[in-house]
């Protein structure tokens, strides 16, 4: 007896808006977001050991500037791209936090490192363990320090995660 | 990032408007210093390497008096070593001088070994040496690339950072990481050199010194590098010996004092090598110390290579050393053996040591304190930064408010040594 | 107060907690020791007295080293501050302080260095937990 063959079924989704304006958004959001994310100016704020790997990561070979992120900024105001690298104290939370909150929209955070991520092995009095108990964090790149192709990594699928972000400009909706 | 993924706590009460603590008090506000401006550098500034809190009081351009608060990367190094078996805290330790990790888990490993009574084997001894000396000209690599960085040389930070790039992924090659190599044993270290590792070796020193040729094109006697750095942070060498001041920026003041020389350890007594002594312990004199410390390191390199015996590099000694992975395998009491100093740690006899190594930084000790069992009962680091710290307000005091990022950069304070 | 220096000098001294100034000013002026490399504290719980204050020297004349111990109890852990003959005593002592609760008479500021303000108690003493955190910015998670 033969069996009828699997299906998928298919629902018809529901109608978010005017049809005509949806493909003019996503249009405009692609272009924003392919903006966006060629050119990310990153605020390292750097504590550690890690430092040293974003030293490495924004020279030769590896070298940021190909993804148009290597360009810092040491202004909160005028950056976009948060990179914790390094542990982050107690004594340093309040530090993070005061730049985090200058920064202006759109901002992402980079936690940089195992100890930015979730404390690393420094489970004491000291350390917070992982920056996002203090701020929110978009992409953790694990590693200690991480070696730079996995800082590389990090950035292109933070880059994939903008590109295909909603972006409104004009309103909160548009 | 869309603002409805904040969390409420985050988009309410803790924006703008709410007051986020002051985690330090300063010794003087701008009451205190009737006329001047009082101005805070760092704790998070591109320019300071490392975090670091420069409270200054400027007279216009000139910098009257100075706080320096530190403590910022305090990670609890010495209550962690409390928890940890004597080998488990080996990774704590690379993070001390990050920029020459190798020479704090061998000051560290050697530090035990005093305290165990055992002596390494010569292969061991030489290899350290070694080592030591290629962690040093990353350091050195590292300090005088960004100190040049901060005055505008962005080429000689490209170069250097290359050569430095080259160490780090050749010290991968033997140890399995770039940065934190965590290779020292108590005993010897983790694994022999790997093969061609020694011919490789022989490139890169090649290589450095062709690119230290064009650095000191660039610099030695730019007008510019002269003029921003001649006469600017000077210290005297009694004044450097008050504050504690060892290491480079002692010997740029004229002190030839290098425990190297002084109280030889490792192979250093048999090697051929001058300690470079500055003149005025200005910044100048510390970049070229620095620069003539690395060549130095790299000729002792170059020694150590002809001398390295053949041999095993693990003393053969059962309180420390992990047997053969074969053995444990195979054998009962290896097996027990790899079980004890995996779950309890080397049993180290009770008592204490202090014994020091000639970091990059300056004179960098452990103190160790045993109660006879695996687990350290005192891990003190006696750390060059932390102290050169306490003499800095010393060197930026009286001099212009450009001029303490160039004095801090060449001071090299390296947070995870300094606030540990 | 003049303290007599055993001659030959042992690598460790230990003395009473009212004589480490005079011990040290002895040791700087005829033993040469003019490097004051560290001071820090071991915590004895279970001992009275219970801290263990150790101060160590290096002489760049005769490249000697000698470690100087004195015992100071829980109830009153003071001791003489070094800051007038080392400058590198200021931030050790410091650290100390904030470390172990150990005070330094005579230090003109024993201001938490590697802590911060509103820190409670001294993270090296043996009875601080390890993971005792005291947050200064509320948490999100």
């Amino acid at each position: 007896m033969a069996t009828a063959p699997a299906t998928i079924p298919i629902y018809p989704t529901e109608k978010a808006g005017h049809s005509g304006f949806e493909y003019f958004s996503t249009r405009k959001d692609e272009l924003v977001g392919w903006a966006r994310k060629f050119s990310l100016f990153p605020y390292p704020f750097v504590t550690a050991c890690c430092a040293m790997e974003f030293m490495a990561v924004s020279s030769t070979p590896y070298d940021t500037d190909r993804f148009g992120a290597a360009l810092p900024r040491f202004s909160p105001r005028q950056s976009d791209l948060l990179m914790v690298v390094g542990t982050v104290t107690h004594k340093q939370a309040p530090i993070l936090l005061k730049v985090y909150e200058q920064m202006c929209e759109p901002k992402w955070v980079m936690a940089f490192g195992a100890c930015a991520t979730s404390g690393g092995f420094y489970q004491n009095y000291a350390a917070v363990a992982g920056i996002d108990k203090i701020i929110p964090v978009d992409i953790y790149v694990p590693g200690c320090p991480p070696r730079p192709e996995t800082v590389i990594d990090a950035i292109m699928k933070l880059q994939a995660r903008i590109a295909g972000d909603h972006h409104p400009i004009l309103t909160d909706k548009f | 990032m869309n603002k409805e993924t904040l969390s409420p706590a985050l988009s309410q009460g803790r924006g703008g408007n709410a007051a986020i603590a002051n985690p330090i008090r300063p010794a003087f506000d701008a009451h205190d210093e009737p006329g001047s401006v009082v101005v805070s550098i760092g704790p998070s500034h591109p320019a300071t390497h490392g975090t670091i809190q420069v409270i200054a009081a400027l007279d216009g351009e000139r910098v009257k008096r100075v706080d320096v608060h530190c403590g910022y990367l305090h990670r609890g190094f010495e209550k962690e070593c409390e928890a940890h078996t004597w080998h488990n805290l080996i990774p704590y330790v690379d993070r001390l001088n990050y920029c020459s990790g190798l020479i704090n888990n061998f000051a560290y490993c050697e530090a035990v070994e005093k305290l165990m009574g055992i002596e390494m084997t010569p292969r061991c001894r030489y290899l350290r040496t070694l080592l030591s000396e290629y962690s040093r000209i990353a350091d050195h690599l590292t300090c005088i690339a960004a100190s040049l960085m901060e005055l505008g040389a962005m080429t000689p930070f490209l170069y250097l950072v290359m050569i430095r790039d080259y160490i780090y992924e050749h010290l991968a090659a033997l140890t399995g990481a770039r940065v934190t190599y965590t290779y020292g044993r108590i005993g010897g270290l983790a694994r022999d050199l790997p093969e061609g590792w020694l011919a490789r070796l022989s490139e890169i020193l090649d290589q450095y010194q062709d690119f230290i040729g064009r650095v000191h094109g660039l610099m030695d006697r730019n007008r510019i590098f002269i003029d921003r750095t001649r006469n600017v942070g000077a210290i005297t060498a009694a004044e450097a010996i008050h504050w504690g001041i060892t290491g480079p920026i002692l010997r740029s003041s004229g002190a030839p004092r290098d425990l190297r020389k002084d109280t030889p350890y490792l192979a250093y007594a048999e090697l051929d090598f001058d300690v470079p002594v500055g003149i005025n312990g200005d910044n100048y004199d510390r970049y070229y110390v620095r620069m003539r410390e690395m060549d130095e390191s790299v000729y002792m390199i170059r020694q150590l290579m002809e001398m390295l015996p053949e041999g095993p590099i693990n003393v053969d000694d059962r309180r420390c050393t992990f047997p053969e992975k074969t053995l444990v395998y195979s054998e009962i009491e290896s097996l027990i053996n790899h079980f004890k100093l995996v779950m309890d740690g080397p049993s180290v006899p009770a008592g204490e040591v202090y014994f020091s190594h000639e970091a990059p930084n300056g004179e960098l000790g452990f103190y160790l304190v045993s109660d006879g069992s695996g687990t350290p009962y005192k891990v003190h680091v006696r750390s060059p930064s932390f102290v050169h710290m306490g003499g800095l307000a010393r060197l930026l005091e009286g001099y212009q408010l450009a001029d303490i990022i160039p004095t801090f950069g060449s001071v090299n304070m390296i947070g995870g040594e300094c606030d540990r | 107060m003049n303290v007599p220096l055993p001659v030959p000098l042992p690598p460790a001294l230990e003395v009473a907690a009212a004589e480490v100034l005079a011990t040290a000013r002895a040791l700087k002026a005829q033993g040469c020791f003019d490097l004051l490399i560290d001071v820090t504290a071991v915590d004895w719980p279970q001992r009275t007295p219970r801290f263990d204050v150790v101060y160590h020297f290096y002489s760049t004349a005769t490249f000697a080293r000698v470690r100087v111990k004195t015992r100071v109890t829980e109830s009153d852990p003071t001791v003489d501050s070094l800051v007038p003959l080392y400058g590198s005593a200021l931030f050790m002592e410091r650290e100390c302080h904030e470390m172990y609760g150990i005070t330094f008479r005579g230090h003109p500021d024993l201001r938490p260095i590697l802590l911060y303000e509103g820190f409670e108690g001294h993270p090296l003493r043996k009875d601080y937990p390890i993971g005792r955190e005291q947050p200064l910015v509320k948490f999100i998670k």
